[in-house]
């Protein structure tokens, strides 16, 4: 605890560096920047998994069913009932998140494995409703949601676009991380060390799990949509059993139950998808030896190499010292 | 009468549990509930707790059924607990599983956190003031900063107990604080636990299979064996009681 300035000047420089970033990547290439633009995107998607998985101890193998919810969510909402991007994008959050109580309440009864199927079958059926529910998607046509716009200004470039997912990245992050410092973050860490204590201490824990679903839904809901008016398309073919995967992928790699780690794991289970997209198949054996080597090195993911070493327990105050303490 | 349970029953699948258990326990002090392993203490704790619901019986607190409530609305009735194998949160550091203590004493919406309005704030300041006061009396707040997980055992029995005791409850059920303990840790923990109900006005009821720790610092003992009551009563008319000789001797081979 001596030196609490290091983390704050470390922040600021990821601040800085987060801020110049796009400008340098652009030098790269369009393809560079769109998966600098993914990168932030997923990130969305990263901490909101980390919040159910390794903050709730729930597991979901559906997270891609939330994210593409939410790009239809906005995309309708602009295209179909007028909302502008603005109001369009916190609505997404909302109905997602609502989507995601529904969802975690059944889950709440589950856990492991089952909660694991349960969430497939939920992530499987997602675009299999956006398919066939012609009607208001389009099927395989897609949807085709603007590039959001503020007084003149548009976002549709790459580097704009960037600035406005980063925002949302940050609000994200604010939140979840105060939430996870508050008596509701609390419970949900509780509930998943030991369900039992958590009841007896007076923690409801169905409802606190189900809200853990709520809250990391809205999150990939608002991903979704920062995504749809993004590359400005929304299919059933968007995401995929696959992505849900990944996410995953991404929370372990980085770090279960870690903000930084979420971010780690986001961008470089991105940037390693992208680039080996072109590989086809072996793209998710490239993807899954990552994670294989990731799981192996650092079991506490990536983000425990920046962890600074505890001290090692000491020996426990004698209990007669405890006795005469308790005495005050 | 504190702690009442009238005629309760509980079956696992044909294994008795609990058989027509009748008892009372008083305000104040240390109520012992001893017996061989199996004999069904957990279960009664686990009934008390809200996490089983016998077939058969009632039990009340203080007037009020028991078996109405749900196993979250304990902790605002006043009723805390430990238990036997379960160490503190493991992931959470030793001042949050004081807070998660607190839980339901904290009064504010998830959205007001979030927030950080005015009264969820003072509702958090309140709530880290009373668990450094706790930890601080428990001897564990240097470790304040530390996860649950990465202490000494002993320290974690004492963080999970102190979890249990910071709300201030009227009764704390403690299933068998000393399991893992050596002789002299035992005594210790003992001795501190007689202290608690002179300081914080709880009454505990304890759960123990080791006779020798309780003899010492209960007021009255009940004995289970096979999921029935065989003897309530003082500790040494209990220590005395053929019935209970017999119970501890029969499984002793
Ligand atoms: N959840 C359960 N399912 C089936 N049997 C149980 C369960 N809990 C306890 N039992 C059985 O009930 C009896 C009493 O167990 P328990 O209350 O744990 O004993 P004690 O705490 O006195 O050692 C034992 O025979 C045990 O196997
Ligand atoms: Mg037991």
């Amino acid at each position: 605890m001596t030196n609490a300035a290091r983390p704050r000047a470390l922040a600021a420089t990821v601040a800085l560096a987060a801020l110049v970033l796009p400008w340098v990547v652009a030098r790269l290439g369009p393809a560079a920047s769109y998966m600098l633009n993914l990168s932030v995107i997923f990130a969305i998607v990263a901490i909101a998994l980390n919040l159910l998985t390794g903050f709730s101890g729930q597991i979901s193998l559906g997270h891609a069913g939330f994210l593409m919810l939410g790009e239809y969510a906005s995309a309708l909402l602009t295209l179909k009932a007028g909302f502008p991007f603005w109001a369009a994008l916190p609505a997404s959050a909302l109905l997602v998140g609502a989507i995601g109580f529904l969802v975690g309440l059944p889950a709440v009864r589950l856990s492991g494995n089952f909660l694991a199927v349960a969430t497939m079958g939920f992530g499987l059926a997602v675009p299999e409703v956006m398919l066939n529910w012609a009607g208001l998607t389009h099927g395989s046509a897609g949807l085709m949601p603007k590039s959001p716009t503020i007084g003149g200004f548009s976002f549709g470039s790459d580097v704009a676009y960037y600035y406005l997912a980063l925002f949302c990245l940050a609000l994200v992050w604010y939140i979840c991380a105060t939430l996870l410092r508050s008596r509701t973050g609390r419970a949900l860490q509780a509930v998943r060390d030991s369900e039992p204590a958590a009841l007896a201490s007076g923690i409801n824990a169905a409802y606190h799990k189900a809200l853990a679903f709520a809250i990391s839904a809205a999150f990939a809901g608002v991903a979704g949509a920062l995504y749809a008016h993004y590359v400005n398309f929304v299919s059933p073919n968007d995401f995929s059993i696959q992505d849900s995967f990944l996410f995953l992928a991404m929370i372990v790699v980085g770090g279960l139950g870690s903000l930084p780690g979420s971010l780690l794991g986001a961008v470089l289970l991105t940037v390693v998808s992208q680039l080996s997209t072109s590989l086809g198949q072996f793209s998710i054996i490239l993807t899954g030896s990552v994670m294989l080597l990731a799981v192996l090195f650092f079991p506490g993911g990536l983000i425990s190499l920046a962890r600074r070493r505890r001290p090692t327990p000491r020996v426990p105050a004698p209990l007669a010292q405890r006795s005469a303490a308790g005495g005050s | 009468m504190f702690l009442r349970f009238e005629q309760v029953s509980l079956h696992f699948s044909g294994v008795a549990a609990l058989s027509a258990v009748d008892l009372e326990i008083p305000q104040g002090g240390i109520f012992a509930i001893i017996g061989p392993n199996g004999a069904g203490k957990t279960t009664l704790l686990n009934c008390v707790s809200r996490f089983y619901t016998p077939q058969e019986g009632r039990i009340t607190f203080l007037g009020r059924d028991l078996l109405a409530a749900r196993p979250y609305d304990l902790a605002s009735l006043g009723i805390a607990r430990s238990f036997q194998n379960v160490a503190p949160f493991g992931r959470m550091t030793v001042e949050e599983n004081m807070l998660v203590g607190l839980h339901h004493t904290i009064h504010s919406s998830a959205l007001s956190q979030v927030l950080r309005l005015p009264g969820a704030r003072a509702a958090e300041r309140q709530a880290r003031a009373q668990a450094r006061d706790v930890m601080e009396q428990l001897g564990i707040l240097e470790h304040s900063q530390r996860y649950a997980d990465e202490l000494p055992y002993g320290v974690q029995k004492r963080l999970d107990v102190g979890r249990a005791l910071v709300s201030r409850p009227k009764l704390l059920l403690l299933d068998e604080p000393a399991a893992g303990m050596n002789e002299q840790e035992t005594a210790e923990l003992g001795e501190w636990i007689l202290g608690l109900p002179a300081i914080t006005g709880v009454t505990i009821v304890m759960v123990e299979h080791d006779m020798s720790l309780v003899m010492g610092i209960s007021q009255r003992v009940a004995v289970l064996d096979f999921g029935r009551l065989i003897a309530v009563g003082a500790p040494q008319e209990v220590a005395s009681d053929p019935a209970v000789v017999e119970a501890y001797l029969g499984k002793e081979d």
